[in-house]
């Protein structure tokens, strides 16, 4: 990889289109009604990578699982490729902030599991090993999740995923707990992964400066019921510097949207 | 005393191939039970109970035999180890049969027939040895169909129980009510509904071992990390898949401390069900027999029992530890 290359990378083949059409959302807590999406409209490329930025607790969890098809909205529509999302399916995938592998499966077994319950094995095995190499972890193929750092942990979750050749990943501040050497090297990491695999990506965070270093639009949500309230592109080449004086203007930019002044 | 092996062992890498140290336990030990077998032969017993000359034969070569430890048990390794660390037990059971043989077959200060000595305890074996293998063989039948069967339809619906909403809404409160109630208060009402004491007793133990069990894993399986079944769905899992290869192995912890609750209470009920109603199997052993207060004979069965039950329990132990060896895995 060269150290400037142009920001958009090779396009998978198999990479989605994923589609917002007004969509609002609503929890019922203790019989009340609780908005947390009003009116998203958002639209992303196959191959984008976006970053949803906003206050905890705004509702952006919620944006990803109805993405992923976990359940309905309830008013508006989702749609990959133009498709209407309707159930889950190994082409969306998730990635928690906890890692969630499942404990009593070693490495391999947790990053075999999509292709397990899809019925590929074991025709599809090498798969496994190319997965594992891509994050890196193919001497842990037999450990179990406990014996694991938090960051493998992390990596083993993406493996997971990408062993399925998901069109869409759907991120989950999947960094957010990592501590702060660790997720510097995870989001370095992360940048290659999407730009060697070509997926399309959606990430939420509240972390401005991951957002900044990551994605090629960041589009910021305001406090519940989450609203769309500006986008910003960010047309910088990979890998990033932070010290990138165009990243520092966009971050004042985007904290004073956010509400915090002080950048 | 345990200061004793150590620096044994200190010494064995010092010294190494000059005099070995002396396993000054053992040799206690060793004298302990060559009084017991002087004592079995050399005074006369109260009343003849048999097998005195093979008790004291048994003794005086256990006895033998820890004079030898007591010089070589050091050169024997891992197993040597072993030995060493259960010194003190081999002491204290040389004591416990030398007092018991003296008190009961030797002086008779504790009173015939609710006393034996172990003399008589292994006469027991020796002269009604087939019987009691025949009375095993009944009660392992007994306690294999009742207790599988049950572990089987309680982890059944115990599974069904914690992932049905609708099986819960109708299985819970009957589960409930019913749980509680000692088996063994089924007893006669079923003995009554059964073709024959054996199927009744059958039941009554998968009852006693099949409650908890689904207890435990309807708990076990409704407390699974929901995030589990989120990330199974999306990587394309059936519902099957989400039972069997989610629920299932996230619960089994809980299954096992069912298995094991079901398990005393399987005992338990197995034992007074053959009381009741059988013509064979240890239980009915421990009641034909203090019906004619042989209590030599009770003493033995109870501890034959007391061997297979810890036995099974033990098997059991391994069949958990192999099962849920993820949980015990060293951090890297």
């Amino acid at each position: 990889m060269g150290a400037l290359q142009s920001p958009s990378p090779a396009r998978q083949q198999g990479a989605l289109a994923l589609e917002f059409r007004g969509v609002s959302h609503a929890y019922d807590i203790a019989g009340h009604p609780l908005d947390v999406l009003a009116d998203i409209d958002l639209k992303l490329a196959p191959g984008e990578f976006v970053a949803l930025l906003g206050p905890s607790g705004c509702g952006k969890s919620t944006l990803l699982r109805l993405a992923a098809g976990l359940e309905p909205p309830r008013s508006g529509s989702l749609l990959e490729d133009e498709r209407p999302i309707v159930a889950p399916d190994p082409s969306r995938l998730l990635v928690f902030q906890d890692p969630t592998l499942f404990p009593w499966r070693t490495v391999r077994r947790n990053v075999a599991t999509g292709l397990e319950a899809r019925g590929l094995l074991p025709a599809e095995a090498p798969r496994i090993d190319k997965a594992l190499s891509l994050v890196r972890l193919e001497a842990f193929a037999d450990a179990y999740p406990r014996q694991l750092s938090g960051g493998m942990a992390q990596r083993v979750a993406l493996a997971r995923a990408l062993v399925n050749d998901p069109g869409l990943l759907l991120l989950d501040e999947p960094f957010g707990k990592l501590d702060s050497l660790t997720r510097l090297a995870m989001q370095t990491e992360f940048v290659r992964l999407w730009r060697s695999v070509g997926f399309t990506a959606l990430l939420v965070t509240h972390d401005v400066e991951e957002a900044l270093l990551l994605a090629e639009r960041i589009v910021v949500l305001s406090d519940r019921p989450a609203r769309i309230v500006s986008e910003f592109p960010v047309d910088r080449a990979y890998p990033r510097n932070r010290a990138d004086p165009h990243l520092v203007a966009l971050r004042r930019q985007i904290l004073a949207e956010l509400g915090v002044d002080n950048g | 005393m345990s200061d004793v092996a150590s620096t044994a062992d200190g010494d064995l890498i010092a010294a190494s191939d000059r005099t070995l140290p002396l396993w000054r336990q053992g040799l206690l030990a060793a004298v302990l039970w060559l009084a017991t077998a002087g004592v079995t032969v050399g005074l006369p017993d109260v009343i003849p109970w048999g097998s005195a000359g093979l008790f004291a034969g048994l003794t005086a070569a256990v006895g033998l035999g820890l004079i030898a430890l007591s010089v070589g048990v050091h050169r024997l390794g891992a197993v040597g180890r072993r030995l060493v660390h259960y010194g003190p037990w081999l002491i204290a059971v040389g004591v416990w049969f030398l007092v018991w043989e003296y008190t009961t077959a030797k002086t008779g200060w504790l009173p015939k027939p609710f006393f034996s000595p172990p003399h008589g305890l292994l006469n027991v074996y020796v002269v009604d040895g087939p019987r009691l293998l025949i009375c095993v063989g009944y009660s392992l039948r007994l306690w294999a169909f009742g207790f599988f069967s049950g572990a089987a339809v309680g982890f059944l619906f115990g599974v069904a129980l914690g992932w049905s909403e609708r099986v819960n809404y109708w299985g819970m409160p009957v589960l409930k009510l019913i749980g509680p109630v000692p088996a063994t208060a089924w007893i006669p009402a079923m003995f009554f509904f059964f073709p024959t004491t054996f199927l009744a007793s059958v039941f009554l133990v998968a009852l006693a071992g099949g409650i908890p069990v689904a207890i435990l894993t309807a708990s076990g399986v409704s407390s699974v990390n929901r995030s589990y079944y989120d990330v199974a769905r999306t990587l394309g899992a059936s519902r099957w898949f989400l039972v069997a290869k989610v629920a299932v192995p996230a619960a089994l912890s809980h299954v096992f401390v069912g298995l094991f609750m079901g398990l005393y209470y399987s005992f338990a009920v197995l034992v007074v069900a053959e009381m009741l109603g059988s013509k064979y199997g240890l239980g009915w052993y421990i009641s034909f027999q203090s019906a004619y207060s042989a209590y030599a004979n009770v003493y033995a069965t109870i501890i034959i029992m007391a061997v297979l039950c810890s036995g099974l329990v033990k098997l059991l132990f391994v069949a958990r530890s192999r099962l849920l060896s993820w949980q015990e895995k060293e951090l890297i």
